[in-house]
């Protein structure tokens, strides 16, 4: 969290939306723990992490959807096993992320 | 808004320890809440407090429980609070502040000691005052080498529940006074170097010195668990081994 306040700060002071994704929950072994975070403005920009890489993007659309809508969801992402690696998840499994708006 | 958001970036921000407890599902999706420690410590230890709301009073207070749980646990989970209608999923988000070993004796076992606490996880500070131990060169690898009588350097440092303090500088006049200070500080371990015979003058030292005989008994001494090493490398692992299980306890009692 600590390594995302910076970006979050000069976002909303420049104005822009800021939406919050969050590791919920992780199934099998993932490359980022519980409570592990990203951050995206309303541009698209995002700062963190919440997987090796893989489910960022898919992570960023569903947040600019949170940010038009105002409201939070929870989203799974599944990684089969044999697109696991390439994606770096690297044993599989599923991973949960809870995308809020950062209006609280 | 954003109040309860800044709050919680400046917990952050002080490294504070705390939780952000969020709900998952249901209508009250989104519904935060912050948990911090305060500050004063009466007879019944830390208490715990909440800012923020879950949108319902009972709901609020399970949580609670739950947060100074993961709080005391160290570690950052998942849970289900049974309801009426079925469930409630929270994330309890723990942030844990970052642990640091404050070495008081910048002697050559000190070096090694920085090597080990860096690899587990613990910034690591060094002390000294004397010169020709402290140098950049010695310990170029810790987070941080001040350069001043141990007792000042302490004062400037939050001691707290994420510190570990070692004296090594092998001089009483400069390891007791540091002792007596961090003893007056809840840091989670304290370990002297010395014999049990110097550890008994200590003692008889910091007494006189009006410590209590139960803080005393807070100082890990002869320091390190026995390896039965002798060189500088192996009373470090030692010393650092006591650190270790010292660590692993307090995650597990959750002091």
């Amino acid at each position: 969290m600590k390594e995302i306040l910076a970006d979050i700060d000069s976002w909303q002071q420049t104005g822009r939306q800021v939406a919050l994704a969050t590791v919920v929950q992780v199934y099998g072994s993932a490359p980022r723990p519980l409570g592990a975070k990203l951050a995206v403005s309303e541009d698209g920009a995002m700062v963190g992490s919440v997987s090796g890489g893989c489910v960022e993007s898919a992570t960023v659309q569903e947040a600019l959807e949170v940010l038009e809508t105002g409201r939070p969801r929870l989203v799974s992402f599944g990684i089969a096993d044999e697109t696991a690696w390439e994606v770096g998840l690297a044993c599989g499994g599923t991973i949960e992320v809870f995308i809020e708006p950062l209006n609280w | 808004m954003a109040e309860l958001f800044d709050a919680v970036a400046q917990a952050i921000r002080q490294d504070e320890l705390c939780a952000v407890v969020t709900v998952l599902s249901g209508d009250k999706i989104g519904g935060k809440l912050l948990v911090r420690r305060e500050r004063k410590r009466d007879a019944g230890g830390p208490s715990f407090a909440a800012t923020g709301s879950l949108g319902d009073t009972a709901l609020e207070q399970a949580a609670l429980a739950h947060a100074r749980e993961a709080m005391e646990a160290r570690r950052t989970t998942r849970i289900s609070l049974p309801v009426e209608e079925g469930e409630w999923e929270l994330l309890i988000d723990v942030h844990v502040p970052q642990e640091r070993l404050v070495i008081v004796g910048a002697v050559h076992i000190a070096i090694p000691l920085v090597a080990f606490a860096r690899e587990l996880g613990l910034k690591t500070v060094v002390v000294d005052a004397r010169p020709i131990f402290a140098t950049q060169d010695r310990f170029d690898h810790a987070d941080e080498l001040i350069r001043s009588w141990p007792e000042d350097a302490l004062r400037e440092m939050k001691l707290n529940e994420s510190t570990y303090v070692v004296t090594l500088t092998h001089d009483e006049k400069l390891d007791t006074p540091a002792l007596v200070y961090a003893l007056g500080h809840p840091v989670s371990y304290i370990g002297a170097l010395g014999s049990k015979r110097t550890h008994a003058k200590r003692v008889a030292v910091l007494r006189e010195a009006g410590v209590s005989d139960e803080q005393i008994s807070r100082i890990h001494a002869p320091i390190g668990l026995d390896l039965g090493g002798r060189s500088p490398g192996e009373i470090a692992l030692a010393i650092m081994a006591e650190i270790v299980q010292v660590r692993n306890r307090v995650k597990e009692t959750g002091r």
